[in-house]
């Protein structure tokens, strides 16, 4: 199969032109995934892009993005593929009155026509382009990781009754993780590990003025400078890229266009979500004002 | 390149790093496909191949520049960077004349006089220009830390030496003083100012990891690589000795035990979620097997309700072992949802109830630093005395101890030869269901000295040495 991209620079100003602003880092192992043909696992705070970063690939590569959100209890059914059990029994009903051998019958009911295929199979299936998205892969259990593995390494699906589905295209896999528990080192070694922080303030500042157009470039500048001084505070969560932007804009449709401690006090609560860290960052506010009345 | 490469792959792991086989198969398949002349891709290549946990990449990094260091031409370049006519003209701008011949004469910077070191230096933290900071930390690191070739000791004595005489907190005042008179008459407000400041804090922070990846590169010339990467071995994170570490590692264990604690959560709630599977439940089964057409193909079972622990930790925070009792305590609260009720003592001498300051308050370290702070514990001198405080305990809280209560006492036994009153351990268990003791020290130091943690033994179902984070989490898992 053709690679998707030429070079690492490539790599890097198609996602921006996909709005998504990639370091180093990150182009580099988005190309070299593509290269090795290796899943890539990308682990961060939440809220940092790792999902987004997935739905630009698929953007930039004119792909389909196949999403398998994970949750607790996932499971075979859900993730890779299940009979389709009330169509198999209406068909052996259908077939109770005839004459039809059970074998035929079972080799009929276990075929291609029941299958409900899910996201995992559905991408080794696809004709065309796709990206598949493992989304919080820390959120299933450890034995149900185990099912990824085949599909990771090898790009195939074993069906007991149906043999072993290969893919006809070696997709692009990437599997997310808020890192809520250690991975299994068997999924970890068939990955490309990337871990995706918080961004440097610079380009923090060029994701903000990229995603929320109307701000100003001195407004940009401060908002990036505000959020990595509160970073920079002991909190419980430490505000997200996605929050910064929400309140980048919060301060836009407000028609704020200096940020003091007044302001930054008032709208803290789009940035921080627990109660102790709001009071927190407000007191920390607070006390640079009293420094200097 | 296989050899430099299957080199790196031995450092990483005398550093500590699981690298398998798998992983090295495919760093060597990675740097065909990428351009070996770009040192960053090619690091961020070995690392999304070789690093799978974000932990180690500290360690990574430092194996990768000092493996790496004296292999590429890259380094070299910064001397060039630093082109002095360019500077000059800049000061001369700013009416700093005399800076001019000097520093043309001296072509590699030797000539600068200190002032003007630092001016330059002060110059370009105000800028925040890269370039330049990195030709001057090389510079700073020549003039002042007086490195001596062969001489054995570490780096940060260098680096000490050159941040002594660079006087960085100095400088970082004069660069408050210059933005505000940059300002005008209306000055910053604080809030400005507060921004001002950790924007140039963070430059001087990148000042400092210049100088010290300087200091290092000049010490692997001198030592060569093998020599440098066995003393830069350091232990990660979850392997740091709560009794030695150092202040750096204490900040590093802090940022650690944050994640870690959530992951146990994580990790206990599942288990108690799944980890039992009780017996079959009838009415259950037969409902859902009406969609089956009444075969019972989908058999349901009865989840028993798990049984919380209550749990009682009592503390040592004397001097030597604060820091232990500080994570244990941390640990322990952030999980506190598994338990169906925490309840901590901490003892010096004197024993007191540190529940209060954990409750309703969301935010742990905070009541950690509390407890650290304004418990009362000192009952005569402020040396351990294990005896004492346990009998305090005995005297107003022994009737807490019930047969739900299982019992933490942290400590390195280490009683300062008072009596042991051991027998209050004896009739905690009898109460409690169960008594685990945790001691900091090596077994090795067990019952040496002053050590009485043997005949304290004897009581407690089962003593623990907990010398770091990977026990600590693995013996709270195994509590539950």
């Amino acid at each position: 199969m053709d690679s998707r991209f030429t070079d690492v620079g490539s790599v890097r100003a198609d996602l921006e032109n996909a709005n998504y602003l990639a370091d180093d880092g990150i182009a580099g192992v988005v190309y070299l995934a593509d290269r090795l043909q290796k899943p890539i696992l990308v682990e961060g705070p939440a809220g940092t892009g790792k999902t987004q970063l997935a739905k630009s690939i698929a953007e930039i590569t004119g792909a389909r993005l196949i999403r398998l959100q994970c949750y607790e209890g996932l499971d075979e059914a859900k993730a890779l593929y299940e009979w389709n059990y009330k169509k198999q029994l209406l068909r052996i009903q259908a077939e109770r009155n005839s004459d039809v051998e059970w074998d035929a019958l079972e080799d009929d009911i276990f075929s291609d026509e029941f299958l409900l295929t899910r996201p995992l199979l559905e991408a080794i299936r696809a004709e065309d382009n796709v990206v598949l998205l493992i989304d919080e892969v820390d959120r299933v259990e450890i034995e149900t990781e185990a099912l990824l593995l085949e599909i990771l390494s090898d790009y195939q699906v074993s069906i007991p009754e149906l043999g072993t589905i290969e893919a006809t295209q070696i997709p692009m896999v990437i599997l997310t993780s808020n890192n809520t528990r250690e991975l299994s080192e068997a999924l970890k070694r068939r990955c490309l590990f990337l871990h995706i922080d918080y961004p440097e303030m610079e380009r923090e500042k060029a994701i903000v003025l990229n995603k929320v157009p109307e701000i100003s470039e001195n407004l940009a500048d401060q908002v990036a400078r505000i959020v990595r001084s509160i970073r920079t505070l002991e909190l419980k969560k430490a505000p997200s890229v996605s929050e910064t932007l929400d309140w980048a804009r919060t301060l836009v449709l407000l028609g704020i266009d200096q940020v003091d401690a007044q302001t930054a006090t008032d709208t803290v609560n789009i940035l921080l979500k627990y109660q102790s860290d709001i009071n927190k960052a407000i007191k920390e506010f607070a006390q640079n004002d009293e420094l200097s009345s | 390149m296989l050899d430099l490469l299957a080199g790196f792959i031995i450092e990483l792991r005398a550093a500590g790093l699981p690298v398998s086989l798998t992983e090295n198969l495919d760093a060597m398949a990675a740097i065909q496909h990428i351009p070996l002349e770009d040192r960053e891709t090619f690091k961020y290549a070995l690392a999304a191949t070789l690093v799978k946990n974000h932990s180690h990449w500290k360690q990574f990094e430092v194996v990768f520049e000092v493996f790496f260091s004296m292999r590429g031409e890259q380094y070299e370049i910064t001397d060039n960077a630093l082109d002095l006519d360019d500077l000059d003209d800049d000061e001369v701008g700013e009416g700093q004349g005399e800076g001019q011949s000097q520093g043309q004469g001296g072509g590699g910077g030797e000539a600068l006089s200190p002032e003007q070191l630092a001016k330059m230096l002060l110059d370009a933290l105000r800028k925040g220009d890269q370039a330049m900071m990195r030709a001057l930390a090389r510079q700073a690191v020549r003039r002042y830390a007086g490195m001596e070739p062969g001489r054995p000791v570490g780096g940060t004595y260098y680096l000490y030496r050159t941040l002594r005489n660079l006087d960085l907190d100095a400088m970082l005042d004069q660069l408050m003083d210059q933005s505000r008179a940059e300002k005008g008459d209306e000055g910053l407000s604080k809030f400005e100012e507060r921004l001002e400041k950790d924007e140039f804090n963070q430059r001087i922070e990148q000042l400092k990891k210049e100088i010290e990846a300087e200091i290092r590169r000049m010490l692997v010339a001198d030592r060569g690589v093998e020599a440098m990467s066995r003393t830069l071995r350091k232990p990660l994170p979850e392997d740091v000795d709560f009794m030695h570490a150092t202040r750096d590692e204490m900040n590093m264990l802090r940022k650690a035990i944050y994640p870690l604690t959530r992951k146990l959560a994580a990790r206990l709630a599942r288990k108690r979620k799944y980890g039992r599977r009780g017996p079959l439940d009838f009415r259950k089964t037969v409902r859902t097997s009406l969609s089956y057409g009444g075969v019972p193909a989908d058999p349901q079972f009865r989840f028993p309700k798990p049984h919380k622990p209550e749990i009682i930790v009592i503390a040592d925070i004397s001097g030597s072992v604060a820091a232990f009792a500080r994570f244990t305590l941390h640990l322990v609260y952030a999980i506190s949802s598994q338990f169906s009720k925490v309840r901590a003592f901490v003892f010096i001498d004197g024993l007191d109830e540190v529940t209060r300051f954990f409750d309703g308050v969301d935010d742990i370290s905070e009541a950690v630093h509390r407890v650290n702070t304004e418990a009362d514990v000192v009952w005569v001198d402020g040396h351990s005395d294990y005896g004492h405080a346990f009998g305090v305990f005995h005297e107003r809280y022994i009737k807490d101890v019930g047969p739900k209560s299982t019992v933490l006492i942290l400590g390195d036994a280490r009683n300062n030869y008072h009596a042991s009153q051991s027998w209050i351990i004896k009739e905690i268990q009898q109460k409690a269901r169960q008594v685990h003791w945790l001691n900091p020290e090596p077994k090795g130091y067990w019952d040496t000295g002053d050590s009485i943690v043997g005949e304290y033994a004897t009581y407690c179902d089962g003593v623990h040495e907990v010398r770091n984070l990977r026990q600590l989490e693995s013996f709270v898992e195994n509590l539950i």
